[in-house]
């Protein structure tokens, strides 16, 4: 693996130069106290749009772009957790964020990369020829838990190393087209 | 002969079921012996005709408002005796079960208590000369739809009287079906077993559509189907098969072929929104095709391949309900319908499924 280790000095984010063609890179993108908690920085690594997360003290990494249909995701909102298993009564968990993408409003665990299907699941209920008496369509499961949706958002390592935050990424391919995620 | 040209075994063998057929209140007087008598009294001191005249629902010039052989050569109002019913649909069609609905516009009565009285006289007149006068018929109560609590106590009345097996609810509406204020009628209906029968026509002084009035009878007719989907959408997303998961919604004369389409949408508005209302745990156009049916009259329908469709995008063969709607004129070719069927849908259409969903 090889180490390209740079200090951004007064160009926070600054492109790094073309690491050689191989195995994972690290990246130096940002001072630590650049993101202050709950916050975030966009940064291009290697040709690629990276949004760093920083919450509850941890730091994530992950690809600028949806999996569901290429939107921009590190700008949507990070929403809290809520839920209600009757009208009216709303319950939250300040502490349970999600990445939520700005185009469609998928939401995502940043510590996991999950996309959060809150829900039951669903599947496209084509019902077969039955010969059974009028029976009920829907087998309703009991899980009533928000569960695992099936997007799921490329992460990155990241480590704080003295002041800085390094992120551990494979460089682009040189025959993919540039990424057009904004910065 | 039914619907004019043919006959019941050349368009189905199978058992029937018509889950809406109508019992249309011929003039108030019938419901005198049914009534409590203050209310009688106060009827006639006033002269007041009641609140669903019939020349509004089938006037007599508008031909396409009920069947040409459905309207009586006497000139008596169509559908207004069992008589009728029997010779024009229940014999003809050799109906195992018909559900009786009596839309009598008692909700666009604004005087509380007038209101409440005459769904007490329309149940009592239903249930006493026609539902136990023939063995084949049940039938859906009436309540007075602009007071929950009046609603309730109806309900608790005549709800387990064992031939009401639905509450019919007007589609034109002051509110949508789903606000809270009805959550409370909602528990009572399921504990008395009753399906809500969303059903076309109301409150006379209601839109006939979720954004307003028309200028016309045509446009009207056509509106109409939005205030279907407006009080679905609400019901749905009230969370009302939430607190009570049993309920089951009957949608009659309100069409079907517009609910895939739209169901596509609800969808991908709550997989966006849903944190708005986070009670809506599953997708609500499953929650359509397991907790709702709809009637085929009117069918609306398009040319065979694209009727194909709809029923493909439906998803489902449990969810179409036979039904004459009987006085109505609505030219349903059922035939034609179940044409473009798989073959087990067909018995479902017309009766398995109303069978389970009514418990006949």
């Amino acid at each position: 693996m090889s180490e390209n280790k740079e200090t951004p000095a007064n160009d926070p984010g600054a492109k790094v130069a073309q690491p050689p063609a191989g195995g994972p890179t690290r990246y130096v993108v940002a001072r630590v106290d650049e993101i202050p908690e709950g916050e975030r920085l966009l940064v291009d690594v290697g040709g690629r749009g990276i949004g760093i997360f920083r919450i509850n003290g941890e730091f994530h990494a992950i690809l600028q772009r949806c999996p569901h249909a290429g939107g921009p995701l590190c700008q949507g909102p990070l929403l809290e957790y809520v839920y209600a298993d009757r009208p009216g009564e709303v319950h939250h968990d300040p502490d349970k964020k999600f990445l939520s993408c700005p185009w469609h409003g998928w939401l995502f665990d940043l510590k996991t990369g999950q996309s959060w299907w809150d829900p039951r699941q669903t599947r496209a209920r084509r019902f077969p020829v039955s010969v059974e008496h009028g029976d009920v369509i829907a087998e309703a499961t009991d899980d009533t838990q928000p569960g695992p949706g099936p997007y799921v958002i490329e992460r990155f390592p990241v480590s704080v190393e003295d002041d800085y935050l390094v992120v551990t990424m494979r460089p682009r391919g040189g025959t993919r087209a540039p990424t057009d995620a904004s910065i | 002969m039914v619907l004019g040209e043919k006959h019941r075994q050349e368009i189905w063998t199978g058992s029937v079921v018509d889950c809406d057929v109508h019992a249309v209140v011929p003039q108030i007087s019938a419901l005198f012996p049914y009534m409590d008598d203050v209310w009688v009294t106060w009827t006639t001191e006033r002269e007041y005709p009641g609140p669903g005249h019939v020349a509004t629902i089938y006037p007599p010039a508008l031909t396409t408002t009920a069947r040409d052989e459905w309207r009586p050569d006497d000139g008596r109002p169509p559908a207004s005796e069992l008589r009728l019913l029997r010779d024009h649909v229940l014999d003809p069609w050799d109906v195992d079960r018909a559900v009786v609905n009596c839309y009598y516009g008692i909700d666009n009565v604004r005087h509380p208590d007038l209101a409440a009285a005459l769904a007490r006289g329309v149940n009592n007149w239903l249930i006493a000369e026609w539902l136990e006068a023939d063995p084949r018929l049940v039938g859906s109560m009436v309540v007075p739809a602009r007071d929950p609590a009046a609603m309730i106590r109806e309900i608790e009345r005549v709800g387990s009287h064992p031939s009401i097996r639905q509450v019919l609810f007007p589609v034109r509406n002051d509110r949508l079906w789903g606000d809270r204020i009805y959550h409370s009628v909602y528990e009572a209906m399921v504990k008395h077993d009753l399906v809500m029968g969303l059903h076309w026509g109301g409150t006379t002084d209601g839109p006939p559509s979720p954004t307003g009035y028309a200028s016309w009878f045509a446009e009207e007719y056509a509106a109409e189907w939005g205030n279907f989907g407006a009080h679905i959408t609400s019901i749905v997303s009230e969370g009302v098969f939430r607190l009570y998961p049993d309920l089951r919604v009957s949608v009659l004369e309100g069409g079907f072929t517009w609910v895939p389409v739209w169901g596509w949408r609800f969808n991908k508005e709550w997989k966006a929104l849903h944190r708005e209302a986070p009670w809506m745990d599953r997708a609500p156009f499953d929650v359509i095709r397991e907790r709702m049916r709809f009637s085929v009259a009117p069918a609306d329908q398009g040319p065979p391949e694209a009727m194909e469709r709809v029923l493909e995008w439906l998803g489902t063969e449990d969810i179409l309900m036979f039904a004459t709607d009987y006085p109505h004129g609505h030219n349903t070719d059922i035939g034609a319908l179940l044409d473009v069927m798989p073959e087990s849908m067909r018995p479902k259409v017309m009766s398995e499924t109303a069978r389970e969903w009514y418990r006949l």
